[in-house]
């Protein structure tokens, strides 16, 4: 199962503006297996979107610009590839669901025509072929009366609703990674328990890979089996989700741990905030971009960024803190996993 | 339970006209209590009604029917230096901290408005109030000059709070506070909440659908479904021992930060979305998603009934 389908390697992704350029993606490094579920969190403006659309070619250039590194999918470099080759992968090998399901569906297309739309182009389906195939697809996401679906239209349709027919659009030409950017943030609980149980049930089924794009690390504790920290444009920890949870090793990842409440925890324990905001990515800055909010700090900290240290296998971190002359610091008690 | 409470509502309704002969119910027979210096949490799904709640208690609505005491006085009655004075007791903090600041006004007069309207403070003292406040809130005195736009979500979402403070109210409704905020702002701002509360001894009323940070700063909640509350108890209780079947699912349905615990932790899917208020079911609201639902369910809705000890819930099985 460890067989690699998307290496990402040293990436890094710009932005140029009048006021300059934005570092957006400063060097992210990881891989993604055949059939695994990798999560990427952090807060907004860390680089996790601009990551994952940029692995799906789907930022304009200009404005954005990739720097450097490389992308290798299914034995392509991503960034090599012409936008039209690159539109046959996108289509057929690669599959997106966005946050809010009600701009990222055409309002003038039928809901059955959206589905078909990849199939007839992408895998050279006739028109009927293909419809039988986006019934199925509605079938399978759990949406009832699919046949009547086909021809209504996203307004017709409810919030969760929208965000099954943009599954079954993504996942219709069975591709090997679906890419989900915060696919349950805009949706009640109770539906994204539906969805998410759902996206579970559906990767298990066509043996896609997922990244899965998400600030609620809930959501992460349910779906994922790895888990990349990302913070002002590089990844500062990654890991299994056992290893990120119950042994993090990054100040960052035991703020973010620490500052959402568990509806399991005692009432009385106080969250911890993250305080400060994340650094202007117009002027990175020489250290470690979290130096400025880490209450472990050293002056080693402002003075060169981290390299990622490797603790297993499958576990790194980039922090000071690692390092073999760096003090000892006790972990505080986190609301998450390792509270326990 | 010997004091009064600050805030009783019973009964309250709120249904908007929407032409054609329909009528959307959106808030349908409302009773609960607020007792002084305690958080109450309203939590539920969106469209459940929580926020026109919130809205037509502190009068930005009229109700269509039942009434809201604050003090002992009926809001909606309210006139002239009568309501003036009311609105100085009641504050909102709006949910998105972006719409609910005029961009055209600095910081400053934005918190100082509610000063100005009831002439509270001028001149001088009026620019100390000010201070005090964004000092209060987290902020410095600088930011008073500066416009809405130059701040981020969180520093914005203080701001609002400034100005709900600016005429010392007694009473915050709180309308989704966090939900534009990212996980570690959201905490700095839930502590500000907390401190506030303590330093001024205020009473909240905090509506939210995220249950878990509902559940961390409430005292007691209640849980509403399509304008109806299901549930109401002390916000250990609904957690350790929720009664009414939809609190069950949305409390099951909310993943927890702990891999170990979800591989092994059960939950209950429930199927279908929130019927539309336009049209609900008869009887309980929720029978049609309800794992549990009975005959007598679709015949009539059960009203809301002690269970246990200070805990109400509105379900034909109790």
């Amino acid at each position: 199962m460890n067989e690699p389908i998307l290496e990402v390697s040293d990436l890094k992704v710009s932005f140029r503006t009048y006021a300059g350029e934005v570092q957006a993606v400063r060097g992210v490094s990881f891989q993604l297996n055949k059939g695994e579920v990798l999560a990427i969190v952090g807060e907004s403006g860390c680089g996790k979107s601009v990551t994952a659309q940029t692995i799906m070619r789907l930022i304009p250039t200009p404005p954005s610009v990739i720097k450097g590194g490389s992308i290798r999918f299914n034995n392509k470099e991503i960034t090599r590839l012409t936008d039209k080759e690159m539109e046959k992968v996108r289509g057929s090998e690669m599959g997106m669901i966005f946050q809010d399901p009600m701009t990222s569906l055409n309002p003038t297309m039928s809901v059955g025509r959206q589905i078909t739309e990849g199939l007839i182009k992408h895998q050279g389906m006739g028109r009927r072929a293909a419809s039988s195939r986006a019934v199925e697809m509605l079938k399978l996401v759990g949406i009832s009366n699919p046949e009547g679906r086909m021809n209504q239209y996203p307004h017709e349709l409810s919030g969760g609703m929208r965000q099954r027919v943009m599954i079954a659009i993504a996942l219709a030409c069975n591709p090997k990674l679906l890419i989900a950017d915060e696919p349950t943030t805009a949706l009640d609980v109770t539906i994204q328990a539906q969805i998410i149980e759902l996206m579970k049930k559906l990767s298990e089924q066509m043996d896609s890979s997922i990244i899965i794009i998400t600030h609620d690390l809930g959501v992460v504790a349910d779906m994922a089996q790895r888990v990349i920290v990302m913070y002002a444009g590089k990844v500062v920890e990654q890991g299994t989700v056992d290893e990120l949870y119950y042994d993090p090793r990054h100040p960052y990842t035991w703020g973010l741990l620490r500052s959402v409440p568990r509806l399991d925890s005692s009432r009385e324990e106080e969250l911890v905030p993250i305080p400060g905001t994340p650094p202007d990515l117009f002027a990175p800055p020489a250290g470690c971009a979290f130096a400025d909010r880490c209450a472990y700090a050293m002056e080693a900290c402002f003075a060169a960024d981290p390299e990622p240290t490797r603790l297993t296998r499958t576990h790194s971190a980039a922090c000071w803190l690692l390092h073999p002359d760096a003090p000892k610091v006790e972990r505080p008690v986190l609301t998450g996993g390792a509270a326990r | 339970m010997s004091e009064q409470p600050i805030l009783q509502v019973s009964g309250l309704k709120k249904h908007f006209r929407l032409g054609r002969g329909s009528t959307l119910k959106a808030v349908d027979g409302l009773s609960f209590a607020v007792r002084r210096g305690e958080t109450f949490g309203l939590v539920g799904e969106s469209g459940c009604g929580k926020s026109t709640a919130g809205r037509t208690i502190i009068r930005l609505y009229e109700a269509t029917e039942g009434e809201v005491l604050f003090d002992g006085e009926n809001v909606h009655r309210l006139k002239g230096s009568k309501l003036q004075s009311f609105r100085r007791k009641m504050q909102m903090v709006f949910q998105d901290p972006y719409a609910s600041l005029n961009p055209r006004m600095t910081v400053g007069n934005i918190i100082a408005e509610g000063i100005d309207i009831h002439g509270l403070y001028t001149g001088k003292q009026r620019r100390e109030r000010v201070h005090e406040l964004l000092r209060a809130v987290g902020l410095n005195e600088e930011h008073a000059g500066r416009f809405p736009h130059e701040f981020s979500g969180g520093q914005r979402q203080r701001i609002g709070i400034a100005r709900a403070l600016a005429i010392e109210p007694q009473f915050i409704i709180a309308d989704e506070p966090i939900s534009a905020l990212d996980v570690s702002v959201q905490a700095q701002v839930v502590n500000l909440f907390k401190k506030l509360q303590r330093e001024h001894g205020l009473t909240y009323l905090f509506i939210a659908h995220d249950l878990a940070m509902v559940r961390h700063i409430s005292d007691r909640i209640g849980v509403m479904y399509l304008g109806k509350l299901v549930e109401v108890t002390a916000s250990e209780a609904l957690y350790a021992k929720p009664l009414h079947p939809y609190t069950q699912s949305l409390l099951s349905a909310i993943p927890i930060p702990d891999p170990a615990l979800e591989r092994t932790r059960e939950r209950i899917i429930l199927e279908g979305e929130i019927p539309s208020p336009l049209n609900p079911p008869s009887g309980c609201p929720f029978r049609t998603r309800c794992p549990k639902a009975m005959p007598e369910c679709a015949a009539a809705m059960p009203e809301l009934k002690e269970a246990g000890p200070e805990h109400y819930v509105a379900c034909h099985l109790y």
